[in-house]
C-alpha cells in the first residue's frame, strides 16, 4: 500500500507542487507562444506529454549505457527523436494544428522542461517512475497552458475553448498579442507567490 | 537579391518580430541574466555569434545534406545535433585561446545549447529561405542576414531589460512580485511598445 502511495505521489507532484510552469519556471517560450487559445494549448499539451514520456521511458531504460560524460548529447538525440516523431504524426494527421504551432513544435527539443526532468530524475531512477513522473509533469504542464490560454481566450477574444461567451463586450485585443501573454503569466506567477507566502 | 528584402528582414527580425518580445525565443534566459547590464551584454554577445555561426551551418547542412537526399525530415534532430558540438566546440577553443573572453562569456556558452533562440532560428530560416524556388545564394544571405539581426535584437531586448532592472533594484516592490513576475510584466509593457513598429510596411 506504502509502494503505491508513493508511485502515486511521484505523479501528483508535478501537477500541483511541482509544477512545471508556475513552480519551477521552466519550458516558458512555448507556454506564452501558443497560448493564444485552448485547442492550441491542447495540442501542445499532448505533444510535450508523448515527448516528455517517450524520453523518460527510453532514458531510465539506457542510464546504465550512457557515459556520463557525454550523457547530455545522448539525452538531446533521444529528446530528438521523439520530438521528430511527434512533428510528422501532427503533419499526418492535423495538419491546421500543425500550422497553428508552427516551429515550437520542434522547438519541444529545447524545452528545459523535457531536458531537466531526464537529467534531474529519469537518469536516477526506474522505469515506473520515470513513467509517472513524465505523465505528473505532462499533466501539470498541460494544466498551466490551458489555464493561461483560457484567460487570454476569453479577455482577448470573449471565447472559451471557440465558444463565444460573451456577446456585450469589446474583447481587449493586447491580450490576445505577445504582450498579453507576458501579462497574464507574470501576474499569475506573482499570484501563485502570494498564495504561498500566506500559507 | 535586392536591398528591399534586407531591409525588411532587419525591421522585422530586429523591431516586429522580436526574437524575445514577439516570438518569446530564449526567453528563459532573458528574465534570469538580464539583473545586471554587464552579464546582459556579455551574454547577448555570445548569442549573436553562435547564431550566426549556427546559422551558416545549418544553412549548409540543409542545402547539401537534407534537401539532395530527401531527408528534410531529419531536420530538428541533426540541427540541435550540429549546434551542441558546435556550441561544445567553441567553448573548448575559447578556453584555450582567450581565458580573459571565457572569463567574459564562457559560463553562458554551455546554456546557449538549450537557448530556444539558435534553433528556432535555424528552423525559421528553413521555412522561409530554404526553399527550392529561392536561389542558393540569396537564400544564404537572407539566412545568415537574419541571424545577425535576430541576435541584434536580442540584445536590444536584453539591454533594455537590464537597465530597467538595474534602476528597480532601488525601488519598493510588493514581496509577492519581486523577481520572476515582475520581470515578465515590465517585458509585456516593452512588448507593447515594440508593437508600434507593426504598421511599417515596405
Amino acid at each position: 500500500m506504502a509502494k503505491t502511495n508513493n508511485l502515486f505521489l511521484e505523479f501528483w507532484k508535478g501537477i500541483i507542487k511541482e509544477n512545471p510552469t508556475f513552480v519551477l519556471a521552466l519550458g516558458l517560450c512555448p507556454t506564452l507562444a501558443v497560448s493564444i487559445s485552448v485547442a492550441n494549448a491542447v495540442g501542445m499539451g499532448v505533444a510535450a506529454t508523448f515527448v516528455l514520456l517517450g524520453s523518460n521511458i527510453m532514458i531510465a531504460l539506457l542510464k546504465n549505457f550512457i557515459p556520463d560524460k557525454v550523457r547530455i548529447p545522448c539525452y538531446i538525440v533521444v529528446i530528438a527523436t521523439f520530438v521528430t516523431i511527434a512533428e510528422l504524426s501532427m503533419k499526418a494527421y492535423s495538419p491546421a494544428l500543425n500550422r497553428a504551432l508552427g516551429i515550437y513544435v520542434p522547438l519541444i527539443v529545447v524545452n528545459c522542461m523535457v531536458l531537466g526532468r531526464a537529467e534531474a530524475f529519469a537518469s536516477k531512477n526506474n522505469v515506473v517512475a520515470s513513467i509517472l513522473d513524465a505523465l505528473g509533469m505532462g499533466v501539470g504542464f498541460t494544466v498551466a497552458l490551458i489555464l493561461i490560454s483560457a484567460i487570454r481566450e476569453l479577455l482577448g477574444a470573449g471565447k472559451i475553448a471557440g465558444f463565444v461567451v460573451t456577446k456585450n463586450f469589446a474583447p481587449a485585443a493586447m491580450i490576445a498579442m505577445p504582450s498579453g501573454a507576458l501579462l497574464v503569466i507574470g501576474l499569475l506567477l506573482g499570484y501563485f507567490n502570494y498564495l504561498k507566502e500566506k500559507n | 537579391m535586392d536591398i528591399g528584402v534586407f531591409l525588411s528582414i532587419f525591421i522585422s527580425a530586429v523591431f516586429i518580430n522580436n526574437v524575445i518580445l514577439s516570438r518569446f525565443l530564449g526567453l528563459c534566459s532573458f528574465i534570469a541574466i538580464s539583473k545586471e547590464t554587464k552579464p546582459a551584454f556579455a551574454m547577448s554577445m555570445a548569442v549573436m555569434f553562435v547564431i550566426t555561426m549556427s546559422a551558416i551551418i545549418t544553412w549548409l547542412i540543409y542545402r547539401f545534406l537534407l534537401i539532395p537526399f530527401n531527408m528534410t525530415y531529419l531536420r530538428t534532430i541533426s540541427f540541435i545535433l550540429v549546434i551542441a558540438a558546435f556550441v561544445q566546440f567553441v567553448e573548448m577553443v575559447v578556453r584555450k585561446t582567450a581565458p580573459h573572453l571565457y572569463k567574459l562569456f564562457g559560463i553562458y556558452l554551455p546554456l546557449i545549447t538549450v537557448n530556444c533562440a539558435v534553433l528556432g532560428i535555424a528552423v525559421l530560416n528553413s521555412d522561409m529561405f530554404m526553399s527550392d524556388t529561392t536561389p542558393v545564394l540569396a537564400s544564404f544571405f537572407y539566412s545568415v542576414f537574419q541571424a545577425i539581426c535576430a541576435g541584434i535584437g536580442y540584445m536590444l531586448a536584453m539591454l533594455l531589460m537590464s537597465a530597467i532592472r538595474e534602476r528597480l533594484e532601488l525601488c519598493n516592490v510588493p514581496k509577492a512580485l519581486r523577481d520572476f513576475p515582475l520581470g515578465f510584466i515590465i517585458a509585456a509593457i516593452m512588448s507593447l511598445s515594440f508593437l508600434g513598429f507593426n504598421g511599417f510596411k515596405f
